[in-house]
Parts: C-alpha cells; structure tokens; sequence
C-alpha cells in the first residue's frame, strides 16, 4: 500500500520507498560472484522494527511496521517496480479506457490465499466494499471513493468505473486484498478490527506466511511455497521489536541483526566506517520519500509578504544545513518532489545563499531601519518570531538552530520552542497558533499533492496547515490528479513547481537519504530509483554462507 | 481490627472514584487525539470523515461527564473495555500479557537489592566512618547517580558486542523454540542478567541507606545496651535484637514499593527491548489510549491503597507501641 506517510513516521527517521541511484553499494569486490550466483531457498533474515505491529490487516492501520509486516503477507493489484513503474502483482493485465473512467483487470488464475482457497474477482470486490464501508476503521477510504461501480465480468476479470477521472486510481488497486471468505462477516458488522485474522490468522495472497507474533517481542514469517511469482528464498523472517534506535544499533555491532534502516548520520558515515562492519554489512544510500520545510502561517502579515519568505530562502544555506545536520547525507530541496523522479522539475527559481539580496528584499518589503538590539522594524515592531518544532527529533532542533543564527544576521529574532509531538500538532498547528515551524512531509509515489496545498483545505483537519492559497495552484492540483496520462500531468505538475519555488510559501530544505544496510551474505540486493525492498523476494542467501538453519 | 479494616475498605472506596474521576479529567485534558494516531496523524489520505467517525465509534463525540459515567459503569462490572489502538484488544488481555514479565524482573531485582542492601546497610553501620563504609557509600552513591540509559549501553558494548558473552536485547534467542528445555532457560536467563544488574544497581542506593541509618539508631538504643551489658556476644546483639527492629522501617518501604513492582522501567524496558508494563504504558500515554491508561491506572492505586492498609495493619502487628482502631483506656 502507497501512502503518503505520516510526518510522526519521519520523525522515527523511517525511510520509505526512494529514488535516484548514483551511489554505489558497499557490496565491494565480490561483485562478479554476486551477479552470477543462482538463487538457493533457505536461511533466516533477522531485522529490527522499531515499534510493534499494530495489527495484522494492514488495511486498517496506519504505521509504518504493520504495512511493512502487512506487504509481505498480502499483495495487491498491481506494485511498483525498481523503476518506479506500475506493473502488475495480482492482475496478469489491465486496460484503461481513453477517458481515463473505466478500468479493466486480468487477474492471474491459480493464484492462492494462504489457506488453500483461490484467490477471485469477487475478493477485488470485496476488498473495494471493505475499505468503503462507512463502519471500517480505515484511513484509505478516500481512494476508493472516485468509483463509481465495480463488478466481477468473471471469475478472474474485474471491471471498474469511475465517476470522474482520477489519476490515483490505478495505483489505488496497490492496495492489500482482503479474503471474501473469512473477513465478509466481520466487516458487515463493523468488527474487522476484532477478526482473529488481525490477531493471529491473517491470511493473504503474498510472499509470506505468518507464524507468529509475540506482543513487543518479534513478529515471524515463513516463506509461501504456494507463491505465484518466483521466491521468497529466504525461508524465514524475524522481526525483532527493539524500540531503542541505540540499541538497534548495537545489535547491528553485535551482528545479531541482518537488516536495519534506521542508522542515524553519524552512525552511518562515522560510527560504522571500520573494516568489520564494512565486511558484515553492505551500505545503501539514496534520498528518502520524505523532506524537511521551514514553514510560515501565512495568515501573519509579515509573513504573507513573498519577499520576506523569498528572503529567508536566500539567508539559509542548504548545503550548510545538510552538512551540519545530515553529515552530507541528504539532498537539496527545491519543491516538494524528490529530484530524480519523473515529475521532478529543475528548472525553476532558487535561492543561492545570498545575504545582501536578502536584505535587499526585506528593504522592499518595508523592514529597512534597525533598533538598538540590532532587530529590523517596521511601524515601530521589531522583527521577531517564535519557531516551533517537536520534540525527540535531533535534526530539526539543529535546523531550528541554524536558522535562528542565519536570520539573526538579517538582524530578524527567532525564538525556538520544542514541543511534545501530539500537543505540537494538536494545539498549535492544527489550530495555526504558529508562527513557523520546522516540520516534514513524507511524499507518495503519485504526485497528487491537493491535500497539503489546495486553498480548500485549510479545516482543523486538513493539511494545508499554513493556510496557503494560490488561485493558479489550485487549478494546477485539480488538472493534475484529473488526468491519468504522465505526460499531460507533468505539465501541470512542472508548472507547479515553477509557482512554489517562485512564492515559497515554505521553504524547501532538504530530503534526507534513506541509509540503509543489509547483511553482506543477502545476495540479490539492487539499488534502484525504488529503493531496495522492491524485488525482497528475490533475495537469497548462497547455500555456503547460510546461517540459520531452522525454519 | 476486624472494624478498623473494614472502616478503611470503606473509605477507600470514595478515594478510588476520586483518583480515577481527576485522573480520567487529567488525561482527556491533555492535547492529542486517540484518533490520530488511527489515521496517521498527518496523512493526506485520511479524511476528516474518517476521523468523525472513529470519534463516534470510540464515544469521543460525548461530553466529558457522559464519556466517565459509561466508563464508570463498565468498570464496577470489571469491564475495563477495549483499546483505542488499531488491535483493539480487551484492556485486560493487554495488561495481563505485559504482566508476567516486569513482576519477574521487579521481584528478582527486589530480591537481590535487599539481599545486598541488608547486610551492606549493616555492616556500615556498625563499622561506621570504616572503610568498607565508606567504599560502600562511594559504590552505591554512584549507582544512584549513573543514569540508566548509559550504563545500560556501556554493559551491552562490552558484554555483547566486545566479549559476546550475553545477548544484547530481547529476551529469547531467535532459535529459541528449537533449543531444548534446559537450553531455553539458560537462554532467558542470559537475556535477564544485564537488565536486572542495571535496575539492580540503580536501586540500592535507597534500600542500604534506609538500613544503615535505622541500624545506626537502633544501636544507640537503651535495650542495646544492656544486651552488650548482659555479656552477649556481638553477633547476637547486632543480628538478635538490633537487627529486626531495624528492619521495621525497611518492611514499611516495601510495603510502599508493592505497587511499584508491577509498573515497569522504561528506560531499561526500552533499551532492552523488555516488552513490558513500562512500555505499554508509555506507547498508551504517546497514543492518547485512554482505556488501557485508565486501566493500569486504576490498577496501580488499588494496589497503592492496599498497600498502605497492609502497611498500616503490619505495623499495629509488629509494632507493640501501635494500637489499631481498638478502644483506647487513658
């Protein structure tokens, strides 16, 4: 399932799918042997999750560990490749209608659930009437609300139609299907949450069985012999449940641990850069889903002024910031899409560091005299702001902090304020009792961004939490999730691009990179604009270098 | 007695309702909503629809007297109701799984921290100003003062990383189900050593401090002294007469600390990857899960309540000076 993940997901630095592979992994000279090593079952891969599973129906939660969990147990309609591409998973097939409103999948026959009963056309529909259901506890309903109708032709055809042309809708069908035949009760009343298969039974079409789940402990896979496509080869998954990023990382040391992705900088580039680690492990690197914004309410008079925002852009060093914060690891942002990917448009305004072309923009916007603590004001008021972030995110504090030393050299004051997560987002962004703040925004895989910046969405629930509102904007996210062609989206989206940067109603500062590493005796491990977890079932231990032997 | 106790049953009662009436005010009070951390707080996809309804579906949407009342009355039928996280499991069942756990490392650290702190506390008392005295002191202070987290970290560096002696986190081996029975036990047994040497040695501070100063005002006691008068030898004075009037103060503190053994540390929970009481409910606390915050909470001061009743009927036992709810003839 493709989300846009939650910010709280980007606080725990979890990484999510990712883009562009220009650096190489540590794989090292026993390249040759890798590529051309055949594929063998068998072995135990051990990683480390930071927090508990939440349920075993990834459907009806939100964190990141349960949909890692939830991914290998179902699959979906269709899935991404390392290309980033959709290609299908449970559909053989697909065709789409010229207008873009009716959708026709093939779905691949002699495909089983996890206990023996085939998978059919009628669990597509099924799982469409599950995650519309007004009593199912879901926060993906919105994706499914733009069909119209959906019908089962045939045993292995289903047919859609949508009411409107809807750019997410292929990718939609991504999402985890659910069996007719043991969850069909549960959800007619309301109970999925309290099915034994959200417990202890989940059964699904994907690459993994599950074993067993001890609360706070672990969370045990086994391979699907039944698979439909080629693997799993690693016969066993445990995901060990250790909430401390510390110690994960000393498991790592210990090589108790196979797989992790949540190094921090400094453990990545410094702490683990010595032969051992080096032989044990192979490090990846590339520019995680998600990046990080200093951002205004633009309710503030001050702030609304596009030249006091495009000056704050000139005064902050991104470079500066990436390499004090990030030790290098990250990427300079210059909207809200990660470069490299297929609707990223680099061809648009930036903002060099540039001190005097920061001033002189502040000039115009009327902050020209300075008071005797050396503050700029205006209509007798200094230029002071307070900058709020959450707690228990090292990154952002720094950033507050850089910040607060470049503005004061504008001669503008910053105050920083660290809060609790839930009363941050809660009392004062939700209810824009802010000034600015630091924050991320994790980002999906389609580049429908209406949520975050259409000016309708400006409720106590909604997202666009800086009030943000651009007539031209708005036309640009209604065109670009109307349509479902790339090349005509892309416009839309270019030109939209073109307009943030231009009026920087945050400013973009940079997308961390995923840092991931994984035990050097996994063979199979690509690197791709998709990240590495993409083609997981085809990774495999050679028989030699297996360790594990049970399960 | 039999009246005094039921005298204090009973006004426990009106306690309990008022712990848990400001406690449920408290927490409801506290910014953050359950609902979020459904729907992924921030998430584009989740629709203010959604969340309505997850309000109504939890009794959110009611007033705050409304919201206390049902959960009054559930709980007076022992229904303790079922979790706001996405399991949605009984409260119950939450606890009780995280139960076992922390009461094994809390009962074995206790054990072991009186174990060590009793004799400690003697000893220094009795060679007071020696230098076992003041080793001892210099030892335990340190213990007190080192924070957990970093001892805990030094412990793993060394005994897991750099010697590979014990494992570093969790508290089964990943082969565990296919070991044999004796090997399972020296297995979890291996797991438990560094959190209960870490919870162990922050802990004793307390305990031989009590000991040693209510050893040192026991020996300075009239009775004492004619035990030394008597001629008795030294050993039977100190661990005859002072000693279990010394320990009174002590079997008080113990009494106090039984709530305490069921709520776990976090920080060594979390580092240890121990999935305990501590960290149940830190995640409730971080997640706005009422029921099960509630639910523990109700626990804990029951306990707490219980726990000074015994104190209190211990003492009047114990203590011939203290006379319990009889009537008293000036």
């Amino acid at each position: 399932m493709i989300v846009l993940r939650a910010a709280v997901l980007v606080v725990l630095a979890v990484a999510a799918a990712a883009c562009t592979s220009e650096v190489g992994s540590g794989t090292g000279d026993d390249g040759a042997a890798r590529k051309t090593a055949r594929p063998v079952y068998g072995d135990t891969l051990i990683e480390a999750l930071l927090g508990d599973i939440q349920g075993l129906i990834p459907n009806i939660t939100s964190d990141s560990a349960s949909h890692t969990i939830g991914d290998l147990i179902y699959s979906g309609l269709v899935k991404r490749d390392g290309s980033l591409r959709l290609v299908g998973d449970l559909a053989e097939s697909w065709t789409v209608s010229r207008d873009c409103r009716n959708m026709t999948f093939q779905l691949k026959k002699n495909v089983k659930w996890h206990d023996g009963r085939p998978f059919t056309a009628d669990d597509v529909v099924f799982t469409y009437q599950a995650m519309v259901n007004p009593k199912t506890p879901t926060a993906y309903k919105e994706d499914f609300k733009a069909v119209e109708s959906i019908e089962a032709v045939d045993a292995h055809t289903v047919r859609v139609r949508y009411a409107r042309p809807y750019a997410k809708a292929l990718q939609s069908w991504s999402t985890n299907m659910l069996p007719r035949h043991l969850l069909e009760s549960y959800v007619a009343e309301g109970r999925l949450r309290e099915a034994p298969q959200n417990r202890e039974s989940p059964v699904g079409t994907g690459p993994y069985r599950f074993k067993e789940w001890r609360t706070g402990e672990k969370v045990v896979l086994t391979a699907n012999r039944d698979y439909y496509e080629t693997g799993p080869y690693l016969s066993r998954l445990v995901y060990r449940i250790i909430p401390s990023q510390a110690t994960i990382f000393l498991e790592l040391k210990a090589k108790a641990i196979d797989s992790s992705s949540t190094l921090t900088a400094l453990q990545y580039k410094r702490q683990t850069d010595y032969p051992g680690f080096r032989r044990a492990y192979q490090k990846f690197r590339y520019p995680s889903s998600a990046y990080t914004y200093f951002g205004f309410n633009l309710k503030d008079p001050r702030f609304a002024d596009k030249r006091v925002r495009q000056a704050f852009a000139h005064a902050i060093s991104k470079q500066e910031l990436i390499e004090g914060v990030r030790l290098g690891l990250g990427r300079e942002a210059t909207g809200p899409y990660k470069p490299g990917t297929w609707v990223y448009n680099p061809n648009v305004k930036r903002y060099p560091h540039d001190l005097e072309r920061a001033r002189q923009l502040l000039a115009e916007a009327g902050w020209r005299e300075k008071n005797g603590d050396g503050l700029l004001v205006k209509d007798g008021k200094p230029f002071t702001f307070t900058l709020m972030t959450n707690q228990g995110n090292d990154e952002r504090k720094k950033i507050a902090e850089l910040i607060q030393a470049s503005l004061r050299e504008l001669g503008v004051g910053v105050d920083i304020r660290i809060l609790e997560w839930a009363s941050f987002i809660k009392e004062y962004v939700k209810k824009r009792r802010f000034e600015a703040i630091v924050l991320g925004w994790g980002i999906g895989l389609d580049p429908d961004q209406y949520e975050i910046w259409h000016s309708s969405k400006t409720g106590p629930d909604d997202l666009n939490h800086i009030s943000y509102a651009n007539p031209e904007v708005d036309e640009m996210l209604e065109r670009g999730r109307s349509s479902c062609f790339e090349d005509e989206r892309k416009k839309y989206y270019d030109r939209l691009q073109e307009i943030l940067a231009e009026d920087q109603p945050v400013v973009f500062l940079y997308f961390p990179d995923a840092l991931p590493v994984v035990a050097t005796r996994v063979y199979g491990v690509v690197e791709t604009p998709n990240g590495i977890g993409f083609n997981f079932t085809e990774w495999f231990v050679p028989r030699s270098l297996q360790r594990y032997t049970a399960g | 007695m039999f009246w005094y106790v039921l005298r204090r049953v009973l006004l426990a009662a009106p306690l309990l309702l008022g712990i848990t009436f400001i406690s449920f005010l408290v927490i409801h009070l506290a910014p953050g909503d359950p609902v979020d951390f459904h729907t992924g707080d921030l998430s584009p996809d989740s629709s203010a629809q959604a969340k309505q309804m997850l309000r109504k579906q939890y009794g959110l949407d009611k007033p705050l007297p409304v919201q206390y009342w049902n959960w009054l009355t559930r709980l007076v039928r022992l229904d303790f109701g079922r979790s706001f996280a996405p399991d949605g499991r009984p409260v119950l069942q939450k606890i009780a799984e995280r139960l076992p756990i922390t009461l094994l490392l809390n009962v074995v650290e206790m054990a072991i921290i009186l174990a060590l702190a009793v004799p400690i506390g003697v000893f220094s008392a009795t060679r007071q100003y020696s230098r076992f005295d003041k080793a001892t002191t210099v030892f335990v202070f340190m213990g007190f003062a080192t924070p957990d987290f970093w001892f805990a970290l030094l412990l793993i560096l060394l005994f897991a990383v750099q010697l590979g002696w014990l494992p570093a986190s969790g508290l089964r081996d990943i082969n565990w189900e296919y070991l044999s029975f004796w090997k399972r036990h020296g297995d979890f047994l291996s797991h438990l050593i560094l959190p209960i040497t870490v919870a162990t040695f922050g802990g004793l501070a307390g305990f031989s401090r009590y000991m040693r100063q209510s050893m040192l005002e026991v020996v300075r006691q009239d009775y004492i002294q004619s035990a030394r008068a008597k001629g008795l030898a030294e050993r039977a004075v100190i661990g005859k007469h002072a000693l279990r009037n010394a320990m009174l103060p002590i079997v008080t503190i113990l009494g106090l600390s039984l709530p305490g053994l069921i709520g776990g540390s976090v920080i060594v929970e979390s580092i240890f990857a121990i999935p305990g009481m501590g960290q149940l409910m830190v995640q409730s606390v971080f997640q706005r899960d009422y029921p099960v915050i509630m639910g523990n909470l109700v626990i804990v001061s029951t306990l707490t309540l219980v726990a000074n009743l015994l104190a209190d009927v211990a003492y009047g036992l114990v203590d011939p000076r203290i006379r319990l709810g009889g009537r008293r003839r000036q």
